[in-house]
């Protein structure tokens, strides 16, 4: 091999991150969404006095149930893993990104843990008002979880209110409010639970399409269409709202990652927008074997300037530009950035060595220097690009890019579609007759799943090599410990977590096939 | 109001925050230990489902503790975060793998096509119920024994075997922790059971197992604490942050703080009585007893671990690296920050209150399973 084996360590830890967030999320959004939407059924119950609907909330609600479970098995590993995977990065942010993960736990996890109870096992026990609000509130602790883990991520996507401190060798937060408002933050939170609400609307159709197609529990099936049809129509127009601020708030502050996804390798003023496309594997710069462009592509003239930064004729950097720099644009290049950021970990190290020994004066000056809004800004922004030797490395994979993203949209618009269709079809009453329309709404429900990862991946994969971005590269992140430990833990958890989504899986649909228990009225139909 | 408090007053707000979040987990632990106990309480298969359901609604709350103790300490000791996890990678992978399998355990174990079977379900629970307190007491230990790491003047942790951790099983007074947080843990899953489940012969058999398990626990106990006053402790200088050893710190920190030796007798009362009026004169309060001495009594030993210039996270394997409550802190405007969300933790402990007592206020009997919706 030719990687060293720092290299091998940092890619087993970034493959287990991977492998355990995404399988954390194959459960989330269905947590967040179909919470949502039981919420919604129980409220319609208490509101008619339907049995019906309660026969309809609990079959979901038993969906939920086993969801959930594997989901806060996946979840814990996520936690800790920061800590265990990713030391290094843990002092360094801690300060920051410590705080919302403990204002979840304090504030999210322990509303949803409590009043989960109270939604299973409570209906005996607790009045109709009570059970109907802890349900509510079951619903809104997932989707506050899931708020304060995005500030954590919207943070390293953009780091915000903090000043580094030579002292402790760390970032240290100097406002709450800018790092909870930042807007990439608010962007992720309102995108990501928006597509989760899609994703859950779509399962929801979907298990509710097999009952129809089988001919049993048609009223259920139906009513239970008619809830995930609005809610999922409403859903997906917010997503792709959503969506479209995201990748505005992506273009102004991570504008490698807006290029590497939309494959855009030299910039232009009017930039088109490409709808579909192949990469080419083939260079189209000699001088650079990393650069690549398209074989084919359908592109649509200035719409990407405009989704950029809302004007027709604005200038959109390619991958080029921001790798070379471009003085018309007063785009800074990659060297120049590299050696701002090795001359702030020059400063630094002068800084510890005074420290050590005993320079108390020029220690003093050089931290004060340090700290300056002006070197901060200036030189310490850029203090990533100090380990930073090749610019070349500073492209994140354009094709895993640009594909995740062009499916996630393209699933996107399709999702508005489909909702349309589900909620037409039923309203007129004759749903059961388009059988082709149920098959593909089956079908549908991978493709949501599939939309969904693919997200993340742009996120994710889109900010490399930068754990966080500008400021730490993911190789200065990572715990020292042996590759083949990490290896192991890998495995380990790649057996534990398909063995449980096998089960998880079978169980569902067993529990699918048995379908909504009668509830003292009307049952199967 | 936080801001106008000190740096080192903060530290200290914050290091009680997370021993009692810490003490708190290890009362809720009952979970586990009860977990133990399904084939030796249990004689039939109605019996076992209705051990599985007491716990099974109750599970969450262990669990949530855990992890809001693991983000409490990454916010306020971020450097203990960053140098215990990435360090003594086994012992914790080891202890997140057991809640794993907890997780699913109870939601999977009587559904019709889960793959593995109840059995093996159940086995999962006991492993949990098993690794997790002998593990968590066991690491715990090290905040007195000491672990073999060194930090880098970036922070970045080294550490000194390749066990990664588990190397301190090695130190008997670590293991005795772990072995007596173990056997506290069944005592305070007997007794749960004693008191929320309506069948006497679950309760007798419990009763007999409540006597097997609190021997252990006492010889375990005692020893680590007879133990932890006769040994060295590590001590450091407020002024320049060097770290020495003091024969006899832990006895001198029990000298030097009154209140919290007071707190930590009336603990240990409190467990003691706990169990010996059960034992004696029968009834179903002793949890109360046992899990209130538990909190106070764990409680009280963090805060032994930690103040009164003591290292809570010694290095064995390079002194000076050891971590303190003043070197391990986040910044201090991240503990004021902080400081404000900790009060709503009184709310949150009182929805929980108030959420617990509106589910337990009937005992869990055969006949109330039967009418259940979701039943594990
Ligand atoms: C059902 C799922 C789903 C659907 C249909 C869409 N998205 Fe999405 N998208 C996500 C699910 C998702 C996600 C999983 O929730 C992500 C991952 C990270 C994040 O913040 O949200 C995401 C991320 C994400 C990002 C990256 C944000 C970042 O890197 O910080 C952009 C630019 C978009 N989306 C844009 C869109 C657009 C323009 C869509 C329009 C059709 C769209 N998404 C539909
Ligand atoms: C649950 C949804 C998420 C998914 C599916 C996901 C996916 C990924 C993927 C694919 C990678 C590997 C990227 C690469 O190495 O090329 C990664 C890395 C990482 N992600 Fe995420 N991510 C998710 C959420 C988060 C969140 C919310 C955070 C932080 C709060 C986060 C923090 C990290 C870190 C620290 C790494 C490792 C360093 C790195 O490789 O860059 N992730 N994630
Ligand atoms: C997109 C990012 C994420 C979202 C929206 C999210 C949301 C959620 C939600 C809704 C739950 C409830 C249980 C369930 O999954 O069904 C959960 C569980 C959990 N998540 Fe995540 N999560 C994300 C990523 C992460 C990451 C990166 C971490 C690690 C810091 C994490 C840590 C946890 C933990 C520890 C649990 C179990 C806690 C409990 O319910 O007791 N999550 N998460």
């Amino acid at each position: 091999m030719i990687e060293g084996l720092d290299l091998a360590l940092v890619n087993w830890s970034r493959a287990q991150f991977a492998l355990t967030a995404m399988y954390h999320w194959i459960f989330v959004p269905l947590t967040l969404g179909l919470g949502i939407i039981i919420a919604i059924m129980e409220t319609l119950y208490v509101k008619t006095g339907n049995p019906e609907w309660k026969r309809i909330t609990k079959f979901w609600m038993t969906m939920f149930g086993i969801n959930f479970a594997i989901g806060v098995a996946t979840g814990i590993i996520l936690e800790f893993e920061f800590g265990t995977n990713w030391s290094n990065y843990s002092w360094f942010v801690g300060d920051i990104f410590g705080a919302p993960l403990a204002i979840e736990g304090i504030l999210a996890f322990f509303m949803e843990s409590t009043f989960i109870a109270i939604m299973f096992f409570g209906w005996n026990k607790v009045s109709k008002k009570f059970h109907l609000t802890a349900t509510w509130l079951t619903a809104i602790g997932a989707n506050l979880s899931a708020l304060w883990i995005l500030v954590a991520n919207g943070w390293m996507q953009k780091p915000v209110g903090m000043v580094f401190n030579p002292e402790t060798a760390r970032m240290e937060m100097t406002s709450f409010w800018d790092v909870l408002f930042s807007p990439m933050a608010v962007h992720k939170f309102l995108h990501t639970t928006s597509s989760s609400f899609v994703l859950a609307a779509i399962f929801v159709i979907g298990v509710s399409a097999w009952f129809i197609l089988k001919g049993r529990d048609i009223v259920f099936a139906r009513k239970s269409i008619v809830v995930a049809a609005i809610f999922g129509f409403l859903a997906s127009i917010y997503t792709v709202a959503t969506g479209d601020s995201s990748a505005r708030s992506v273009a102004h502050d991570q504008p490698m990652k807006f290029a590497a996804f939309e494959g855009l390798y030299n910039g232009s003023e009017g930039a088109g927008l490409v709808a579909l496309g192949l990469i080419s594997s083939s260079e189209t710069d000699p001088s650079n074997e990393n650069l690549k462009d398209f074989t084919l592509k359908i592109e649509i003239p200035n719409i990407l300037s405009y989704m950029a930064f809302m004007d027709w004729d604005a200038f959109v950097p390619g991958i080029n530009d921001l790798i070379r720099g471009n003085e018309k644009y007063g785009i800074m290049s990659a060297t120049e950035k590299i050696s701002r950021g090795k001359l702030a970990i020059e400063k630094l190290k002068a800084f510890k060595e005074a420290k050590k020994a005993g320079m108390v004066a020029q220690a003093d000056s050089l931290k004060t220097e340090i700290m300056s809004p002006d070197f901060q800004k200036n030189y310490f922004s850029y203090f990533g690009y100090g380990y930073i030797s090749d610019p070349h490395t500073l492209v994140p994979s354009v094709p895993l890019s640009f594909y995740s993203f062009h499916i996630m949209v393209v699933l996107g618009m399709y999702f508005i579609l489909f909702f349309l269709m589900a909620l037409l079809y039923t309203l007129k009453g004759k749903i059961h007759k388009h059988r082709l329309f149920l098959k593909a709404a089956i079908w549908t429900i991978p493709l949501a799943y599939l939309a969904s990862q693919a997200g993340w991946v742009v996120a994710e994969v889109g900010r490399q090599p930068w754990v966080i971005q500008d400021l730490m590269p993911t190789m200065a992140a990572v715990t020292k410990i042996s590759a083949g430990a990490v290896q192991v833990t890998f495995w380990l958890f790649a057996i534990i977590f398909t063995t449980l989504l096998i089960a998880e899986i079978k169980i569902m649909m067993r529990q699918i096939k048995i379908g909504p228990k009668s509830e003292g009225g009307p049952s199967h139909v | 109001m936080f801001e106008s408090l000190s740096l080192i007053t903060l530290q200290q707000y914050w290091w009680l925050i997370v021993s009692l979040l810490g003490a708190l987990l290890v009362f809720l632990m009952f979970v586990q230990g009860g977990e133990t106990l399904f084939f030796s309480i249990a004689r039939t298969e109605d019996e076992k489902t209705l051990l599985v359901n007491t716990l099974g609604r109750k599970w969450e709350f262990t669990f949530t503790t855990l992890v809001t103790f693991g983000g409490a300490f990454f916010a306020s000791f971020p450097l203990f975060y960053s140098t215990s996890f990435g360090g003594a990678y086994w012992v914790w992978f080891a202890i997140l793998v057991s809640f794993v399998i907890q997780a699913v355990s109870f939601e999977f174990r009587k559904k019709p096509a889960n793959l593995l079977g109840a059995k093996t379900y159940e086995i999962f629970l006991f492993l949990n119920g098993l690794l997790g307190p002998l593990l968590i007491g066991t690491a715990v230990g090290t905040f007195f024994n000491g672990a073999m790491f060194s930090l880098d003047d970036m922070n970045r942790v080294t550490w000194g075997t390749p066990f990664r951790g588990l190397e301190a099983v090695l130190t008997f007074h670590n293991l005795a922790l772990g072995l007596a947080v173990l056997f506290l843990s069944r005592v305070l899953g007997l007794l749960y059971f004693m008191n929320s489940i309506e069948n006497t012969a679950i309760y007798e058999r419990s009763k007999i197992q409540l006597l097997y398990n609190t021997v252990p626990f006492l010889v375990f106990f005692l020893y680590f604490v007879i133990a932890l006053l006769f040994k060295d402790g590590f001590a450091y200088q407020p002024e320049t942050g060097a770290i020495t050893i003091e024969p006899y710190k832990y006895l001198h920190n029990l000298v030097a703080m009154p209140v919290n030796t007071f707190m930590l007798l009336i603990g240990v009362v409190g467990v003691l009585w706990g169990i010996v009026s059960t034992l004696l004169k029968g009834g179903t309060k002793g949890i109360w007893f046992v899990g209130g001495g538990t909190v106070l009594t764990v409680w009280a030993l963090l805060i032994l671990a930690a103040f009164n210039h003591t290292s809570f996270y010694p290095s064995v394997f390079d002194l000076q690296s050891s971590l303190t409550i003043e070197n391990a802190s986040s910044s201090r405007f991240t503990l004021v920050a902080m400081s404000y969300v900790s009060l709503f933790v009184p709310f949150v402990l009182g929805y929980i209150w108030y959420a617990w007592k509106a589910m337990n206020n009937k005992k869990i009997s055969t006949e109330e399973l039967e009418q259940e919706h979701h039943v594990y």
